[in-house]
């Protein structure tokens, strides 16, 4: 078994705020193989963002983050601000949710990928930049003219590229896309993704999707950890978890799913998500469970256990 | 035969003004009838651009249409008189897209439910209102002693979404047009409110416009479904043979890109070609975009041809069998 490329141990990220304590992420623990794609898949406010912005150590006060991040055996936790930014980019970078608001609308494209390079301390002549630029926007099937145009003369597709022409600009070892496609349309969100995953199997990358959205899990990412509640429910391969979902809320939640040949079957999850302000004692899941253990669920929080070979879940019914 | 609402030879031209270079045509030439002997759930489906929201805000009269009209029970909902507009305004209700927008939060539940039952006069004493407010919250699912008393800030999205669907619920209307009704909310709730849509579809038989770029819910909530593209019917007929047979090539395109929960069923092969821009003139809209494309598609609108008795397709690869008329586009749904 090789060494996993991202060590995630305990992780914490709470925001000590008036109203009490915010445990938007609360204790996960999750291993990275290289070159493996993951999908995190959560209702909104399960925390899933919270646990991107953490591992790239960009959670501002009141927010702290506890735990392990180890990336390649470095611990990113530990490190100064100053070696942090520098491993932003060169060695784990992120691709940003809603690539519309995250350029900048009036510098060029071109600039927008330099500036990172320039700012990690990559010195290049102008013809090396060019040559740089023209293979950034040939991997993320752009054309070259790209470079000397604005934001606002690109559709959405071809903003949402730039921006992952800049995340790997640096070659990093890990991506993080934060629901890279969910404002374009079912046509270019497929063609976007098709140029991430191709980029991540050719450059041999590692990723960690984060979406809500199972379809798009279930056709690009190999492994699925589902987040509740600031909490790891359930992690597995994503074949085994779509054929055999352990914990109830993975179950509710993969019936929930329209799929081909089953019409007109609707089948939610009653109640909403729990507030991470204070929660409660025991599992956050038990007053929407279908299948509740009185007197263990409300009171005893379960740990998050290895039932299977990769697959893990946090649910007492497994114990 | 009851037609309720009709779009009539509807043109909507944005900017620049007809003929001029600028302008975009949201809307081409759309003929639709929305008939309430057969309350289906009707799917308009496309990406953005593809005119959907404004055939909308045009049945909705939030928009004048550029050439042609919109009538209500016959009569064009901008020459109507106060009475009718009135009537109108209270049988055709809508959800929309943004539950996060639509609500004033300065305003508790309450108020927001029963300002359609004042101004319609639905209910004379408070505690008739009341039982009215309780009645269409339970219906969505909602527990109204949870509900009632609180601003919409202290709700969720799903919660939000529900209430716009309640609201509309009161008035018992005659049509129910809901604009993205999901794409906000969720995934876990997605199932819950589409399900309440259904039922209401089939408790009040009312027929049901459900506008969406997604065709998983679509092809789950739907019986009949219009793929439109650039503002033209591109395809249309029942849900089940258009999302597993799409028959025209952009349909196959939209289909073929539709990300299954399945990792059993990756994505089927998106056969798409780049021809630069669209044919201004008067070809196929998708010609430039289509892989089957031939001559005949760059010079001529295709009609939309029969490909079956309930399914119909605007592509001259079925050239030769029956053809529907635009305006009898509605009676493809009568059934």
């Amino acid at each position: 078994m090789n060494q996993p490329l991202l060590e995630i141990k305990d992780l914490k990220t709470y925001f000590y705020v008036k109203a009490g304590t915010v445990k938007a992420v609360d204790g996960v623990t999750l291993n990275l193989d290289p070159g493996v794609k993951m999908g995190l898949v959560g209702e909104s406010g399960s925390g899933k963002t919270t646990m991107a912005l953490a591992v790239m150590r960009m959670i501002k006060p009141p927010g702290t983050i506890q735990g392990k991040i180890s990336l390649n055996g470095v611990d990113l936790v530990t490190l100064s601000n100053e070696e942090m930014r520098k491993a932003r980019l060169s060695q784990i970078s992120m691709i940003p949710q809603g690539a519309m608001n995250s350029l900048n609308p009036v510098a060029r494209i071109r600039n927008q990928i330099l500036d990172g390079l320039e700012d990690h301390g990559v010195k290049l002549s102008k013809s090396e930049a060019n040559d740089r630029l023209a293979q950034l926007l040939q991997i993320v099937e752009l054309p070259t003219k790209v470079a000397d145009m604005y934001p606002h003369e690109l559709s959405g597709g071809m903003k949402q590229r730039v921006t992952v022409a800049i995340a790997i600009s640096m070659g990093p070892k890990l991506i993080i896309a934060d629901e890279p496609t969910s404002a374009l349309d079912v046509v270019i969100q497929r063609q976007v993704m098709e140029t991430i995953t191709r980029l991540v199997r050719e450059l041999n990358l590692s990723m960690i999707l984060i979406g809500h959205d199972m379809g798009l899990m279930a056709q690009s990412v190999e492994r699925l950890a589902v987040m509740y509640a600031g909490k790891l429910a359930e992690t597995g391969g994503v074949k085994e978890m779509f054929a055999d979902p352990l914990h109830p809320y993975t179950q509710k939640m993969i019936s929930s799913l329209p799929v081909l040949g089953r019409r007109g079957v609707f089948e939610g999850i009653q109640g909403i998500p729990p507030s991470v302000i204070n929660p409660p004692p025991g599992c956050l899941f038990a007053a929407r469970c279908p299948k509740v253990i009185a007197g263990t669920c409300q009171e005893i929080s379960p740990a998050l256990r290895e039932v299977r070979p990769g697959r893990w879940v946090s649910c007492h019914l497994y114990n | 035969m009851t037609t309720l609402m009709e779009l009539k030879n509807v043109t909507k031209v944005f900017g620049g003004g007809l003929g001029k270079k600028d302008a975009t045509i949201a809307l081409d030439n759309m003929s639709f009838a929305v008939d309430t002997d057969f309350p289906h759930i009707i799917t308009i489906a496309g990406e953005s651009g593809s005119g959907k929201t404004t055939m909308m805000m045009l049945l909705l009269g939030f928009y004048e249409p550029s050439l042609g009209q919109v009538l209500y029970g016959g009569k064009d909902i901008f020459k109507m008189g106060k009475e009718d507009t009135l009537d109108f305004r209270r049988n055709v209700q809508a959800v929309f897209q943004d539950p996060f927008a639509v609500y004033n939060p300065f305003y508790k539940v309450d108020n927001l439910l029963s300002i359609p039952i004042k101004n319609f006069g639905l209910a004379k004493t408070q505690a008739d209102t009341h039982d009215l407010m309780s009645d269409a919250l339970s219906r969505v699912g909602l527990r109204p002693e949870e509900t009632l008393g609180r601003f919409p800030h202290q709700l969720s999205g799903g919660q939000r979404q529900r209430i716009a669907v309640a609201r509309a619920l009161i008035l018992k209307p005659k049509l129910l047009i809901a604009d993205e009704p999901v794409s906000m909310v969720d995934a876990s709730l997605r199932a819950t409110i589409l399900k309440q849509i259904r039922e209401l579809n089939q408790v009040l038989r009312i027929p049901v416009l459900y506008i969406t770029h997604d065709l998983t819910t679509a092809y789950h909530v739907s019986e009949y479904i219009m793929v439109l593209y650039h503002g033209s019917v591109m395809e249309a007929g029942d849900v089940e043979t258009v999302i597993r047979q799409p028959k025209h090539p952009y349909t196959q395109l939209l289909v073929n890109s539709i990300p299954w929960p399945d990792p059993n069923q990756l994505w089927g092969e998106a056969a798409e070609v780049v021809r630069g821009r669209a044919s201004k003139g008067n070809g196929c809209k998708f010609a430039n975009r289509c892989p089957k494309a031939f001559d005949k598609c760059w010079e001529n609108r295709p009609e939309l041809y029969k490909t079956t008795n309930d399914h119909v397709a605007g592509c001259f690869l079925y050239e030769g069998s029956a053809v529907l008329e635009q305006h009898d586009l509605g009676k493809l749904f009568h059934k």
